[in-house]
């Protein structure tokens, strides 16, 4: 079964519009087969018929349930080796010393899907520097992954994706079939929604930002305003990390890229500061 | 990059190996820890062993153990990868020399994470 090309374009023009995320025309799979279970869900008989409904009634839930089904993405914990040896050995150790007040450490996990990377950060933080007073702010467009990432139980299909064993030990019980993170690492991560293509989060600057594999999802229009907007909340000597495979984008001339061990760190140039 | 897959189940030996190979690894095969153990006497040597708990002869947790109290073999990565799902016995894997755990049953991308923790893949370069 295929789906039509008015209900291709129609669900690609929403999905950009509300999220940014480019759909482009071999993506027709995807939009089916993640359109399928809501239809099934509801009793209808085709991507396309539910599709037809949605033309006809304001834009509403139902749609956002759309946008989120097409851009939710598979998540793992600490996807990125490097990333997080980069956090842990460059870019913390140069914030703490660095620092001229002792307020908390904020990072922003943007695009955080189920939480894995919001809760990788916190659990490797508590692990390489246990005195510091951390705040880790984890953000998505989906209300079902903040949901589950607020909710801080994972199955064990989810917790062998990437979870060193020794941090499933020192972190997680077991709770039934699922595994539940402790306290102490889900106390250290705020989940709210955000678009961001919208304003940035609130709650003022951060001094790191993760944002890895999310611009990918966008064209190169979308991507200089998201890398915008981050520029405008990047505290001052803060860090934005992309994911290891990211480094081939063009982040604009507002930012310089520091080489890193094998990867890299992104920081506010002064162009981009201007 | 060689590595071992020690398992007595024939079909779960060819799936690991198989995704093994699909990750560029060349694999050789045992059906319990005493054959894994004469392999490596023989002076086979390995990158990674992925391991099974319960076997016939000699387990998972007492070819580990083993290994890791002969100082040649301390190079060798050991990747317990079963069917027991508790903490604990997380916990007394780790003890006994296990560097990873993967709990069946698992995704390709599942064991090729742990190998990724262990410094065992290449870092994807490009998109």
């Amino acid at each position: 079964m295929t789906i039509s090309a008015g209900t291709f374009t129609f669900v690609a023009d929403l999905v950009r519009r509300r999220s940014g995320v480019q759909l482009t025309d071999d993506k027709e799979y995807l939009v089916e087969a993640r359109l399928q279970p809501i239809v099934r869900q509801i009793g209808l008989s085709g991507v396309d018929e539910y599709v037809d409904t949605l033309r006809t009634v304001p834009y509403g839930a139902e749609h956002d349930r759309v946008v989120e089904a097409l851009t939710t993405n598979e998540t793992s914990w600490f996807r990125d080796f490097t990333t997080f040896q980069i956090l842990i050995g460059h870019t913390v150790p140069a914030l703490v010393h660095d620092r001229r007040v002792s307020r908390p450490l904020r990072v922003w996990s943007a695009g955080c899907s189920t939480g894995q990377e919001p809760y990788s950060i916190a659990m490797a933080l508590l692990d390489a520097a246990p005195g510091l007073t951390v705040e880790i702010t984890a953000t998505d467009i989906s209300q079902e992954a903040l949901r589950r990432g607020r909710a801080g139980r994972y199955s064990q299909l989810e917790i062998n994706r990437g979870l060193p064993a020794a941090m499933l030990v020192r972190h997680f019980t077991r709770a039934g079939t699922e595994w539940e993170l402790s306290e102490e690492v889900r106390s250290k991560v705020t989940f709210s929604r955000h678009n961001l293509l919208d304003t940035p989060p609130p709650g003022g600057s951060f001094d790191i930002i993760f944002l890895c594999y999310v611009l990918i999802y966008f064209g190169p229009e979308t991507r200089r305003e998201v890398l915008c907007r981050v520029r405008s909340v990047l505290a001052p000597g803060g860090f934005l990390l992309l994911g290891a495979a990211e480094s081939v984008i063009d982040v604009g001339d507002g930012w310089d890229r520091v080489p890193v061990g094998r990867g890299h760190v992104y920081q506010v140039n002064a162009r981009g500061a201007a | 990059m060689r590595a071992l897959v020690v398992d007595d189940s024939r079909t779960m030996r060819r799936i690991v190996a198989d995704i093994l190979g699909d990750l560029g690894f060349d694999t050789s095969q045992a059906g319990n820890g005493r054959e894994a153990l004469d392999m490596l006497e023989a002076g086979q040597t390995f990158d990674v062993a992925c391991i099974d708990w319960n076997m016939p002869v000699m387990d998972g947790l007492e070819f580990i153990a083993a290994v890791r109290a002969q100082h040649e073999w301390s190079g060798l990565t050991l990747i317990m990868v079963t069917t027991e799902g508790e903490r604990d016995q997380v916990v007394r894997a780790l003890a006994a020399g296990a560097h990873e755990y993967l709990m069946k049953p698992f995704t390709p991308d599942a064991l090729a994470s742990k190998l990724g923790l262990l410094g065992l893949l290449p870092v994807e370069e490009s998109l």
